[in-house]
Parts: structure tokens; C-alpha cells; sequence
């Protein structure tokens, strides 16, 4: 079947199986390929993105449901290292990454957490998190850059 | 000012936070161009016979280009023959053992495990690859299996025909009555047998891999720790010169340990690339990563602990049985390790250890970060805990009557290791002090003395670690100042998260004064890197680290050299200002040169250091952590409240990178004292076969936690520097799980194993209830 | 990780949705925010030959009042539910437990359709439900139905509703009762609920204490003969038949009903005592 779906802002359309998962759209077909595959049981987050402003778990939605629909990956957010989003210059200045693999979903959600709760406790962030696993860090980092960004101390 | 110990954030992280980054199946390299996707069929069954394997249907799906099993492996170099028992010492080598315990690249007539490759099936795209993997059918006849320790020891079942038991290396006397002198004197005896669970790695890139042979060479790209190890593997593996194989190890998305060298699963898939002439690339699934990268821990042991009612620790010994899977893939490494480090931080007159490695239809174990060293420090702490209990006296108390007093350093300890450095009650003291110690025991015994449903408890472990136990194996570095005035470092080590490309660059600025911006770090591929180590064991600051800043000092005194000719002064006038990278006659600015000068008029290829370093000795970082837990005692429900520790692995390069480390760490021992355990069935089925079941913690059951500082530097090298990647977890492990039991201790409960899941708290709440 | 093949339709109306299911019987699915379905149909555990996708009738997101019912359209998404402050005035009681559904992802998604014509019976939302003496409205080519909580869930994954029908709206009675409580056990915060007790007033409901989600009847008797809420909690594992699993044998979650009924029915006489 044919899908259009708006990824970070262009349109992308192609002729697709129907049972492409969206995450696979974006990494293939899109060619954008920081959103990464980490299970196959909706449980890590890894494939976070926004869907219509939303944070959604990529490999559980369809290609074919965001047809028609915007999707903003982490590429989207900022791509240019000079020119990052607070979320991604919090991440790096509270040393929030260290292998990077979950990172972009991790950004994602981040987001949306903040989209939806400008000013979340601690406790929220972390419940907010519960969807988007990292092995590296312990998330104490991940925690304390959310909080900052969402402080505005990037700025 | 140095830049070395300043909170440096990371070159690393601008790429990987927006254009993200490049692992295996991200790359998008020409070589890979047309690449066909590998899916593996596996075994469904823990212990079968193969009696015959129809791909008919396979080769009829769309796409399927080949389908190959073990019939088609024809070209690879028979295993080395096994000559018996290798020299003393050998079975702690972390190398398979051969001979009838050989591991085929995919099974050939028997399998041994949920998950063992049976085989491969060749399609144009992933999609289809996992359709007509689900077409191969396979007849088999199964076994009964063989799960658990206790089951390997006492069935008449043997996984390999050729053996005389599952019993694959045993190593030390058996405990009798001989070895219970070691217990005279003691005023006091508590014996437990406590069981360090299996774990699963969970890296959250799986295992990954691409090759293609043109040419006469194989390239192949891989998720590893350790580039020139699987080259070397890779070599020994399918018969070929290493010079005619190159690895690239891309952005890694996490080891832990399980991605050290290069995985059975991966080299099928170069066999495969090679022998069909294609380019191929594999990236697993998790269900397949859950049972098919290697597990960790899995150890059964039985630990004995003797000492005076004054709370003098006398004797303690260990026997332990290692479940190592289906397939010995790492001998007796992790249980000597284990045995290694089985006192700790104490001064124990009496130590002794003995442990049998056995072989189980389940996956295969092999290192996850602390190889042995948690598993020790889990023992050690939870006897110190129940000797603590018997004698009734405060754990914190009894640790400080035995642990090693600063003056004796270096210490050899009963097992042979020799510690460097430490000061282990002083840490213990931070920790105690930091955490309030005092009124967390007032607060617990005012919710005692209520009847809160909500108790406290608060637990203790003090450890000491092996870090670059291979330090025999050193590291290598290559410096090279160009004739622009930047520099290129090839190091040996291979971060995946550790953050070398900063930390490494920050060396040469240290020494040199080149700005890190101007600073290149390469690693990982054994074209550009031939000789080289990787990141494991904690080792990769002390020797790739130090080997870098060796380098640099090479390039400066050859840079002195050149300078002085340039300025025709002599090299006792030269210097070097760190600060600003320029070299003049000292007090003379007027004759100032650059790097860039400098380099330039060195030749055409700049100054060029190359190292191999290795002191060939150990550290010993060394820490305390306090974890405190509140336990819901109708439910048995655990939450960790705070974790306080102090980790101290010398002199800390990054404090920004070595917290990290401690954080990541502390969250995997946490996952292990509360969450997670790779579950089978007893017909060795797993039951926490995904991400869904197997309990991978999140951020929600951790607090923030708190860290405390402690540098007390090693003379072993000279940076002063140790390994902190592994402790946060060692300490952590047995802090948790000491808090949950301390927390209902005065309900009778003595010991809960882990995962301390709230159905098992509540099963040791109600069974000490009926006890009393 | 993918699902088996299958073809794709989009439904842009109810009519639509029922036709294009009715053409292929057995062999559809209808597909909502699929987050109960995707996850089975990766692991080819569920494996329908033609998904309809329902996912752009809007018309069927709602929260709204209709008389003395407060009415939601069945692709109302969990966060909307936990964000509707309709609800949070008149049913507290499902925005508190559609804001413990899975993680922040899962609840932009999954809808409360598709959670009940699931028919989990580990989910947080079927056993809600029952206790709001919901009663839900079905769509099929021969007409609208309406379906009490009671006899919506069948079995474990087998609701009452036929191949081919929709779930279009769940009617929930505004509450004579003020008390509510909804307590949820778990592991892990994201994990399913070991066990989990929804209260609204003297009506108590049972998650993951049996194939279906359960009325703790005998609570609710001892209840209304005048019980207190530990008394009654007591009769919490009463005629139910608990699952053995990896999490918690029978005997513990018989253990965990009694002491979350017990405290689900404390917090709900607290809220019914008012500030």
C-alpha cells in the first residue's frame, strides 16, 4: 500500500508492505536512522517518537496508522550539533548518555513529558520514564537533565 | 591548571543526540550495498536429538535465498584435539574448553539449549527472513533436560556423550571433615546456602553483525568490546590469516561483558558471508537476544563463617557450583574469580574455596559486569550480615572490626591477590556519616516499636574489586601530531558508553597543550588498530589511559628534540607551555613555536609515538554503599528509599564519566537484589523470555542517588588511576539485599535470596511468622 | 518482532468498519490504537489475515454527559480519560486508573475499547468498569446492542462480542456512592498488576483474580450487612480462582486481594467522608 507520512516536516511517501512497522518506515524508507529497534514487546521505548505531538513507541504503531500524520524524530528535534534543542543540550551538559542507544527515544519522551508537565517533580519524571528503558546510566543522570531543561537552565 | 580531574561534558554526545548513533544496523557503507538479512532458526527445546531438517518450504518463501545448517559447514579447521587437563591454572582462563565439550557453530544432531542456532536462513529483507525461518522444519527427539545445579550434579542425563559427568572443571578440595579445623576456635558458626541468580546482560542494542568477503578478505563489522580479540577469534574460528580479516567495532550500544570479542551466533554469520560470497547482516531480536547472547552470575553457594562472640571473623569458606549453561564457554573463570576475591575487604585468617562448574540445558553464561567479583561480594556480605546477626551485634560494627586497617597495604590476601592501596574503613565512615547512620537506626526502631506496616531497613556492604585483572595483556596507543597541529590518538581500548574519545583527548591537552578539540581519538578497527586489547574488566583507563598519556610523553620529548633544532637552542632550554601548546626557550617568547610548527618540521608525518604498556598488575578500587529500603510487610513489597555510596578507584580522571559509571552500575546491582532473574522452567523452557517478563528496572523503582567522594590513588600506575566500571554494582548487590532482609529481621527472617520480589519477601515474612 | 503478513484497511466510518469486517469474517480484526493487539501480532501469537483500522473515527472519542450517564466513545485514548476533567469531577475513578495503563507512550494510543474488547483480565480497565455498573454499547451489521460490565468479559482474551461487531460506547451510571479507590500491585510500575482492586460505594472489583475480571460478591454482602472494611476485606479471595505464575502463586495473590480490598475499601470510605 501507499503512505505519506510528514517526517520532521518533509513529506515522505512510498509504496510499503502493509505490515511495516513505523519505526522500520523511519529507519528505511525515511532513512532516518538515530531511532532505534530495542525489543519486540513495546516494553524499552528505545523507537520513541512524536506522533502529532504525541510520544508513541514506534515499532507498535503501524506505518500505515501515521499515514497522513506528522512524525518528529529526534533528527527533527535537532540535527545540527551547534543548534540543539534544551533537551538535547541538558542531556549532554548532565552527562545523560554514555552508549547513546536509547538516547533518541529517551529525548523523545522527554519532550513529551514536558509538553504535557512543564514543571514535573522528580517522582513524575521517573514514573514519566517508566516506559523507556537505559541500561547505561541509571537514569539519575536522565532525571536531573529533564529537570534542568525543564528549568530552563540550558539556556 | 590541568584539565585532568575538572568536569569535562563529552565530545561524544553531539552526534549522538541528534543525527544519533552509527551501530551495526544503522551503517549504510557501500561494501553493504545489496546485503542479504540472516535469521536463524532455533531450537524451541531445551535437550533433543536432531533426527532431520526439511527446508523445502524455506527455499519456496519470497525472498529466501539459502538456507544453511551444520551439513553445510564443511570448510571450517577441525576443533584442536583435546589433550586432556591443560597446565594447572587453565581452567580460570576465560576460553572454552574443548575437546568432548566442543560447541559446534550450529547444532549438529543434538541441541542443548532454548535458543541454540539450529540454522540460517539467507532473504533480501528482514521481513521475510523471519516468514521463512518459521518454514524450516526441524524433527526432534528430545532428551530429558537438565536444569539447575543440583539436577546437574545428580541426574544420570549427560549433555556431552563424551564425559563422565556435567561436571566440567572442578577445582579445590571438597569441604570435610579435614577442612572444618579451619573452623576451630570459633566461638560461632553460621553456614547458609545462598544462590546468585542468573541474569541476563540486556544491553539495549542486542548482538549485531555484517560481513562480506571480497577479495580475499572478510570484513566484518561488529557490537564487540574488543576488535582485535574477535579478529583473533574470527581467525582461529574459520582457518583464515588474521591479516586477511578486518573488524570494525561502530558505535556499540552497550557490552556489560557479553559482547567481549566476538559471539558464536556472529561468526556463523562470517562463515556464512564467506562461504556464499554475499554480504550478510544480522541484528537480533530481544526474544532472541534473552536467550541467545549469554547469560550471567548463576552461581549456587555454600558459605561457612566462623568467629568469636567479640565479633573477630576467623574462618570462611565457599563452595560453590557454577551453572555455566549448555556449553562451557568460559571454563572456570568466573568461579576463580570468584574464589579470587572470596574475603574481600577483610582480614580473614582462615579462607578457603572450592568450586565445580557445570554444564545445564540452558543458555550458556559468560561475563556480566563483575564477572565473579559481585558474586563474591554478595557472599561475603551476606555471611558478614549473618555472622553480625548470631553474634548480635551492629553490621556496621563487626565490618570495622574487620576489615583491613590502612597500614597494610599492600596486602596479599589469603587467595594469593595482592591489593594495592586502600583505606576501607574510611570509606565505610563516609558512607555511615552520609547517610545519617545513627538516625536511620532511630527511625527504624521507632517504626519497630509502632508496628508500622512500612519498615525500614538499612544495609551495608564494604568490597574490594579486581580491576585489569589481564593487566598481564597491557593496551596500546598511538599518538601522532600533525603537521596542522591537531593530533590523532589510536587506542586499543574499545568504548561502548565509557566515554574514552573525551576522556583520552583530555590526556593529550593534559600533557601537551593541545586543546581536546583538536583532539581525535580512533578505536575498533583492526585495519587502522592492529594490535590492541578493548574495554573489559575495568581495565581501560589504567592501561589504555595511562598507555595514551605514555604516548604523550613520547611525542614531548621527541617534540623537545625537534623544537630545540628549529630554534638551534639545546633541549635542556626547551618548554613546553601546557597551557597554550607553545614551545619556546625558557624565558624567551620571542622564539615560541607551535605544535603545528613543530610536527611540520618533524617530517611528513608529524610526531608519531607508538606504546605498548602494561605494569602487569592489578588495582584494587574499594568502596562502601548503604542502601536504605522501606518493606511493606503485608505485601512484601520493597522500595529502595536511598543509596549512598562511596567508590574509590583512585584518582579520578572525569568526575563527570567515573559518576556515570557509578550510577550505571549501582542500578544493574540494584536490578539484581530486587528485580530481575532469568527463570526456567524445569524442562529448561525460559520463562522470562521477554522484555515483558524479565523485569529490566526502570527509572521508577530508583531513587537519585547519593555519592560520596573517596581518591586514594594506586602506586601501580602513573596516573594513580583504577577501574571504576564494575564497582558500583558489586557494592551495590549486597547493600540491597542486606536493607530487605534487615528490614523484616525482627519478624525472624534471616535470609531472603534474590530477586527479593515481594512475593518472596512475603514468603519469608509468613514462613518466620510460623516459625516463632 | 513482525507480524505475519496481512492486508491493511481503513474504515472512515462505523458503517464503513462494519462492512469491511463483515466481508471477511473470521479473518479481520479491528484495529484501534493496537497496542493490545500489535504486541500479539509481533510475536504471531495473534495472526488475522486483514486488520480494519478504526483509528480515524473520531467520532468516536468522547467524554461526555448524557443525562444521569456520563458516556465515552470506545477510541477514547487513556490519556485522554486521565486527563478529562469531566471525569475527574463525576467518575475519578477511571481517570485514576486510565493514568496507571502502561507508560506515557502506551496511553497516547490504547484506547478504552480496545482494552475491554481485549478482555485481559491483568488489565486495569475491564475490572474498573465493573465496578461503575458500566454498561457498553456494541455496533454490528444487525443493530446496536448494549452489553452489561457483568457479561462483557467472558473468558481470559474472550469478550461478548461477535467477529465483525464494534464497541462503540461504554455508559457509565453517574455514582450514588462517592467512595472510590483504585489500587494497583505491581512489580515493576509498568508491569501488568499482580493483583488490583477498583471500589466504587459498596461495588468491588477484582484485577487478575481470575480468566475474568471478578465483583468481590462476598465483600460487597459483608459490606452491605454492615461490615467494616477490614472485616469485609477478609471474604476478598472468595469464590475466585487466581492465577499460579511467575509473580505470585495462588496462595499469595489470594493473600494481596485481601489486603488491597482492605485498603481500597479504607481509602474509599476516607473520600466518601469527604475533606
Amino acid at each position: 500500500m501507499k503512505v505519506s507520512v510528514t517526517v520532521n516536516g518533509s513529506a515522505v511517501a512510498a509504496e510499503i508492505a502493509d505490515r511495516t512497522l513505523l519505526v522500520h518506515f523511519l529507519r528505511d524508507v525515511a532513512g532516518l536512522t538515530a531511532t532505534n529497534v530495542g525489543c519486540d514487546t513495546s516494553s524499552c521505548g528505545a523507537c520513541t517518537v512524536l506522533l502529532d505531538g504525541q510520544s508513541v513507541k514506534s515499532c507498535t504503531v503501524l506505518a500505515a496508522q501515521a499515514d497522513g500524520r506528522s512524525v518528529m524524530t529526534v533528527e527533527g528535534l535537532s540535527s545540527d550539533p551547534a543548534e540543539m534543542h534544551p533537551v538535547q543540550r541538558a542531556f549532554r551538559a548532565e552527562h545523560a548518555l554514555q552508549c547513546g542507544f536509547c538516547t533518541p527515544g529517551m529525548v523523545m519522551a522527554a519532550v513529551s513529558l514536558l509538553a504535557e508537565n512543564p514543571d514535573p517533580t522528580e517522582e513524575q519524571v521517573r514514573s514519566g520514564l517508566e516506559g523507556n528503558l537505559c541500561r547505561c546510566t541509571g537514569y539519575h543522570n536522565i532525571v536531573r537533565a529533564i529537570l534542568a531543561a525543564a528549568r530552563g537552565d540550558a539556556e | 591548571m590541568s584539565i585532568l580531574g575538572t568536569r569535562v561534558v563529552r565530545t561524544e554526545d553531539p552526534r549522538l543526540l541528534t543525527t544519533g548513533g552509527t551501530y551495526v544496523d544503522d551503517l549504510r557503507v557501500p561494501e553493504l550495498a545489496g546485503a542479504a538479512r540472516v535469521t536463524f532458526v532455533r531450537s524451541p527445546i531445551a535437550h533433543a536429538l536432531i533426527s532431520g531438517v526439511d527446508s523445502a518450504a524455506a527455499l519456496d518463501a519470497p525472498g529466501v535465498l539459502a538456507v544453511l545448517t551444520a551439513q553445510d559447514i564443511d570448510d571450517l579447521p577441525p576443533p584442536p584435539p583435546d589433550d586432556g587437563p591443560g597446565p594447572e591454572g587453565s581452567e580460570a582462563a576465560p576460553v572454552p574448553l574443548g575437546g568432548p565439550w566442543a560447541e559446534p557453530l550450529l547444532a549438529a544432531g543434538r541441541v542443548r539449549f532454548v535458543g541454540e542456532p539450529v540454522g540460517i536462513v539467507l532473504t533480501d529483507d528482514s521481513y521475510q527472513g523471519e516468514d521463512a525461518a518459521e518454514l524450516v522444519s526441524v524433527d526432534y527427539a528430545p532428551l530429558p533436560a537438565v536444569v539447575g545445579t543440583a539436577v546437574a550434579l545428580e541426574t544420570q542425563t549427560l549433555l556431552f556423550p563424551g564425559t563422565s559427568s556435567n561436571v566440567a572443571v572442578s577445582v579445590g578440595p571438597p569441604a570435610d571433615a579435614a577442612t572444618s579445623d579451619a573452623f576451630e576456635g570459633c566461638d560461632v558458626v553460621v553456614a547458609r546456602t545462598i544462590i546468585n541468580q542468573r541474569l541476563a546482560p540486556v544491553p539495549m542494542e542486542g548482538r549485531a553483525v555484517a560481513a562480506r568477503w571480497a577479495d580475499g578478505k572478510l570484513t566484518v563489522w561488529v557490537s564487540t568490546q574488543n576488535a582485535q580479540i574477535a579478529r583473533f577469534v574470527l581467525a582461529g574460528a574459520l582457518g583464515l590469516d588474521p591479516a586477511a580479516i578486518r573488524v570494525i567495532a561502530p558505535d556499540v550500544g552497550g557490552g556489560f561483558g557479553a559482547k567481549v570479542g566476538i559471539d558464536r551466533d556472529a561468526i556463523a554469520v562470517a562463515w556464512a558471508a564467506k562461504r556464499t560470497g554475499r554480504a550478510l547482516r544480522w541484528t537480533e531480536t530481544r526474544s532472541e537476544n534473552l536467550v541467545g547472547m549469554t547469560h550471567g552470575r548463576a552461581q549456587q553457594q555454600a558459605v561457612t563463617i566462623g568467629g568469636t562472640r567479640d565479633g573477630r571473623v576467623l574462618a570462611y569458606r565457599m563452595d560453590i557450583v557454577q551453572d555455566t549453561g549448555a556449553y562451557p564457554r568460559m571454563s572456570g573463570f568466573l568461579p576463580a574469580l570468584t574464589s579470587l576475591m572470596a574475603a574481600g575487604p577483610y582480614d580473614i585468617p582462615r579462607v578457603q574455596t572450592a568450586f565445580r562448574v557445570v554444564v545445564t540445558n540452558t543458555t550458556p553464561i559468560s561475563a556480566y559486569r563483575g564477572a565473579g567479583r559481585p558474586e563474591a561480594t554478595a557472599a561475603i556480605e551476606r555471611a558478614m550480615d549473618l555472622f553480625s546477626a548470631e553474634i548480635g551485634m551492629d553490621p556496621a560494627e563487626v565490618r570495622r572490626r574487620n576489615l583491613l586497617p590502612p597500614e597494610a597495604f599492600p596486602h596479599t590476601a589469603p587467595s594469593g591477590a595482592v591489593y594495592d592501596t586502600g583505606d576501607y574503613v574510611a570509606v565505610l565512615d563516609k558512607v555511615l556519616t552520609a547517610a545519617g547512620y545513627r538516625e536511620l537506626r532511630a527511625e527504624q526502631a521507632r517504626r519497630r516499636e509502632r508496628g508500622d506496616v512500612l519498615q525500614l531497613g538499612v544495609g551495608l556492604a564494604s568490597y574490594v574489586e579486581i580491576t585489569a585483572a589481564d593487566a598481564a595483556n597491557g593496551e596500546t596507543a598511538r599518538l601522532v601530531v600533525h603537521g596542522d597541529g591537531t593530533a590523532t590518538a589510536y587506542t586499543g581500548s574499545s568504548p561502548h558508553g565509557q566515554g574514552h574519545h573525551t576522556a583520552w583527548a583530555m590526556l593529550v591537552q593534559a600533557e601537551l597543550g593541545i586543546p581536546m578539540d583538536k583532539v581525535t581519538v580512533v578505536h575498533g578497527d583492526t585495519d587502522i588498530i592492529p594490535e590492541g586489547v578493548g574495554t573489559y574488566a575495568s581495565r581501560s583507563l589504567q592501561l589504555g589511559g595511562v598507555a595514551v598519556h605514555m604516548a604523550a610523553l613520547d611525542v614531548k620529548e621527541q617534540a623537545r628534540r625537534v623544537a630545540a633544532d628549529m630554534i638551534e637552542a639545546s633541549e635542556a632550554d626547551m618548554e613546553l607551555d601546557a597551557d597554550t601548546g607553545a614551545w619556546r626557550v625558557r624565558g624567551d617568547p620571542a622564539t615560541s613555536r607551535t605544535w603545528a610548527d613543530v610536527a611540520s618540521h618533524a617530517g611528513p608525518g608529524g610526531l608519531v609515538a607508538a606504546v605498548q604498556y602494561t605494569e602487569g598488575r592489578p588495582t584494587f578500587p574499594f568502596g562502601s554503599h548503604l542502601a536504605v529500603v522501606e518493606v511493606d510487610t503485608e505485601t512484601g513489597k520493597v522500595r529502595l528509599v536511598r543509596h549512598v555510596t562511596a567508590d574509590d578507584a583512585g584518582t579520578v580522571l572525569n568526575p563527570l564519566l567515573a559518576e556515570g559509571q557509578r550510577h550505571g552500575g549501582i542500578a544493574q546491582g540494584v536490578a539484581q537484589a530486587l528485580l530481575e532473574e532469568m527463570v526456567y522452567d524445569p524442562d529448561g523452557n525460559p520463562l522470562t523470555g521477554t522484555l515483558a517478563d524479565y523485569a529490566a528496572i526502570t527509572a521508577a523503582e530508583l531513587p537519585s542517588f547519593e555519592l560520596v567522594d573517596s581518591e586514594t590513588a594506586t602506586d601501580i600506575n602513573p596516573l594513580g588511576a583504577k577501574g571504576i566500571g564494575e564497582a558500583g554494582t558489586i557494592g551495590a548487590v549486597p547493600a540491597v539485599q542486606n536493607a530487605v532482609v534487615d528490614a523484616v529481621s525482627y519478624l525472624g527472617v534471616q535470609h531472603i535470596d534474590m530477586p527479593a520480589t515481594p512475593a518472596r519477601v512475603w514468603a519469608a515474612i509468613s514462613e518466620a511468622g510460623k516459625r516463632q | 518482532m513482525i507480524p505475519a503478513p496481512f492486508s491493511y484497511q481503513r474504515a472512515w466510518s462505523v458503517d464503513e468498519a462494519l462492512d469491511l469486517a463483515a466481508r471477511r469474517g473470521d479473518e479481520a480484526r479491528f484495529l484501534a490504537g493496537g497496542h493490545s493487539l500489535l504486541p500479539l501480532m509481533k510475536l504471531r501469537l495473534a495472526v488475522p489475515e486483514v486488520l480494519v483500522d478504526i483509528g480515524r473515527l473520531d467520532e468516536l472519542c468522547y467524554v461526555r454527559e448524557a443525562g444521569s450517564d456520563i458516556v465515552v466513545g470506545a477510541l477514547t485514548s487513556h490519556q485522554e480519560l486521565a486527563q478529562s476533567s469531566l471525569l475527574h469531577r463525576e467518575l475519578p475513578l477511571l481517570a485514576q486508573a486510565a493514568s496507571q495503563v502502561g507508560d506515557p507512550q502506551v496511553r497516547h494510543r490504547g484506547t478504552i475499547g480496545g482494552s475491554l474488547a481485549h478482555a485481559d483480565p491483568a488489565a486495569d480497565l475491564p475490572a474498573v468498569i465493573m465496578a461503575l455498573d458500566a454498561t457498553l454499547v456494541a455496533r454490528g451489521l444487525s443493530g446496536t446492542r448494549q452489553i452489561g460490565a457483568g457479561e462483557f468479559f467472558r473468558d481470559m482474551f474472550e469478550s461478548a462480542l461477535e467477529p465483525g461487531e464494534l464497541l462503540t460506547e461504554i455508559r457509565i451510571p453517574r455514582p450514588k456512592a462517592a467512595g472510590w479507590s483504585y489500587v494497583k500491585f505491581t512489580n515493576r510500575g509498568i508491569d501488568w498488576a499482580i493483583a488490583g482492586v477498583a471500589v466504587q460505594g459498596g461495588r468491588v472489583a477484582l484485577v487478575n483474580m481470575g480468566p475474568r475480571p471478578l465483583r468481590a460478591a462476598a465483600v460487597e454482602r459483608a459490606l452491605a450487612d454492615g461490615a467494616a472494611p477490614g472485616q469485609a476485606a477478609a471474604h476478598a479471595a472468595d469464590g475466585t480462582s487466581p492465577p499460579d505464575d511467575l509473580h505470585a502463586d495462588r496462595a499469595y495473590r489470594e493473600h494481596l486481594a485481601r489486603v488491597l480490598v482492605a485498603r481500597a475499601l479504607e481509602e474509599a470510605s476516607s473520600r466518601a467522608a469527604g475533606p
